[in-house]
């Protein structure tokens, strides 16, 4: 435990000291401003608006496939460009600290980051009055599907010394879940269901019309930890070339 | 201390080392010798877990480093080839860090810092940010790091490597300072430096033992022959034929240094069993030649190095 804390503190404190995270920080919170604003805001491309956050959530999962893996994609490549993952490889620490340590530091980030947009919510509130059941659900979907991409951003991140190769990796894998469900829809009966079954945006949906399902959290959930997984895999393979 | 038993370790289909097999005890201090691509840095990297052996085993403090890790890794302190720094750290963050990644607490890791940062001299730039530290600083800074926890075994992989010649003597004291508490192994292709500061010497090359004992031993059983050189002026010729005499010379050869006093430098091959030195001079003065010089060269580690790795 205490290793997980070391790693994840000296992480978090290297995010905030170095620009990457802000940059990212900036870009996602301007783009979902504009989201916001054509969600909320009356105007030619949206007539009629609703006052609640699914207009600017929505398709602030999609941002998450481009962001977390630019968020988690200096956790292993960097060390492996610096040399310094000999460091923590040759440390009394198991790996699976080390995974879990860099993907709480990347969690952090990316909710802090979600945190900033409840300023938006700030907005709403002032100008209408929404349900709250909703976009508390909404807000506990966004953040569960955000640490989901983060793992998969990680794991990507420990393929390679690359960080622009580990980023576009990670984008690509996300991208793979995300539309996989458009290879359900091709497709009939039991495989289209799988299918669907595993996409990120499928499960998503209900969290914003204010319903939370068992089901969609253990989705979220079995993503994050499986690529934690093979992150964890991919470490020890590593090892043995 | 570190015993390895028929360590094997494949790269693919490569063998980058096989079937090596010694031992290193307590308070020793070896040398890793061997051309670049011998198995040096493949065996460091098995030493200290970072890699576990294709086959046999590899015992830390008797703590297996496969199925014992964690506790064979408790044992180490590990400065890499390419010394492996955040260099986004300021140098008293990063070694603290190491620290509590050794498992040092916060309630002793201050005093610790402190002592290593001094130990390595690293007080004026202890705030200062890595990136901005030049090479030998960051060699230091390194080593700070492998010492931090005051492991038992330490292993200094070429950690003079690429510094300038000021610090590079500077870091050997440093090394040579830190002897007396740990177990050293020290990998270099740089012979003088195994030659000053190492006790025992491993000769790697490709992949296998070539030799192991100490320089003196080596030397010895290389060559079978020391070596001296004498300054001597006077008639070269006369003064070859009557060292010639001498019991247990083997060779000689000289030539003439053209200076303001004109001498002649002579340099003897003799047999390892005899000291011929005494005879040397005796004969010296009484031809009352004048002597400028006298030195026992011994068999240098190149010279043994190049003998055991080119011999095969």
């Amino acid at each position: 435990m205490r290793n997980i804390f070391l790693i994840t503190f000296k992480e978090t404190k290297t995010y905030f000291l170095s620009p990457m995270a802000y940059i990212v920080g900036g870009l996602f919170l301007g783009l979902t401003w504009f989201f916001f604003n054509t969600s909320i805001v009356p105007g030619d491309l949206n007539p009629i608006t609703e006052a609640n956050v699914r207009g600017y959530l929505d398709p602030t999962t999609l941002l998450f496939i481009i962001f977390s893996p630019l968020i988690t994609m200096r956790l292993f490549s960097e060390e492996e460009k610096l040399g310094t993952l000999e460091l923590l490889f040759t440390s009394p620490v198991k790996d699976i600290e080390i995974v879990i340590g860099k993907y709480l530091a990347s969690a952090i980030i990316l909710i802090s980051i979600v945190l900033c947009t409840l300023f938006y919510v700030i907005l709403i509130y002032l100008f209408s009055s929404p349900d709250l059941g909703p976009l508390l659900s909404a807000y506990f979907g966004i953040t569960l599907y955000g640490l989901a991409t983060l793992s998969v951003g990680l794991f990507a991140s420990s393929l390679s010394g690359n960080q622009i190769v580990s980023a576009v990796v990670g984008t690509v894998l996300l991208l793979l879940l995300s539309f996989i469900d458009s290879l359900g829809a091709m497709l009939e009966g039991l495989p289209s269901t799988i299918f669907n079954q595993m996409a990120l945006n499928y499960h998503f949906e209900d969290f914003t019309k204010g319903v939370i399902d068992m089901g969609n959290i253990v989705y979220y959930l079995s993503i994050a930890i499986l690529f934690l997984f093979f992150t964890t895999l991919n470490l020890q393979i590593r090892r043995w070339k | 201390m570190i015993e390895l038993k028929n360590i094997t370790k494949y790269y693919g289909n490569f063998p980058a080392v096989t079937d090596i097999s010694f031992k290193i005890n307590r308070g020793e201090i070896v040398g890793l010798l061997g051309p670049n691509g011998a198995g040096k840095s493949t065996t460091m990297k098995m030493i200290t877990g970072f890699m576990p052996p294709s086959s046999g085993e590899l015992t830390i403090d008797g703590y297996d480093i496969v199925h014992e890790s964690i506790e064979a890794r408790k044992k180490i302190g590990y400065l890499p080839e390419t010394v492996p720094l955040y260099t986004d750290m300021t140098v008293y963050s990063y070694i603290e860090y190491m620290g509590k990644l050794r498992g040092l607490n916060n309630k002793n890791i201050k005093s610790k810092a402190d002592h290593v940062i001094e130990v390595c001299k690293l007080g004026d730039y202890k705030n200062s940010l890595i990136s901005k530290l030049s090479k030998g600083f960051r060699q230091r800074v390194g080593i700070a790091q492998a010492i931090i926890h005051e492991p038992e075994v330490l292993i200094l992989d070429e950690p003079t490597i690429g510094i300038d010649p000021n610090q590079v003597v500077e870091t050997r004291q440093l090394i040579r300072n830190l002897s007396g508490e740990h177990t050293l192994v020290l990998s270099s292709h740089i012979l003088p430096e195994v030659s000053s500061i190492c006790e025992r010497v491993l000769i790697i090359n490709e992949g296998e033992i070539a030799a192991s004992d100490t320089i003196e031993n080596l030397s010895s059983l290389v060559a079978g022959k020391s070596k001296m050189e004498v300054d001597i002026i006077g008639s070269p010729e006369s003064i070859k034929t009557k060292l010639e005499k001498i019991e247990g010379v083997r060779s000689i050869d000289l030539w003439v240094k053209k200076s303001s006093n004109e001498y002649t430098t002579f340099s003897i091959e003799s047999d390892i069993s005899v000291d011929i030195r005494a005879e040397v001079s005796k004969t010296i003065v009484e031809n009352k030649w004048g002597l400028l010089r006298l030195e026992s060269m011994g068999m240098s580690l190149e010279d043994i190095f190049l003998k055991i790795t080119t011999s095969e």
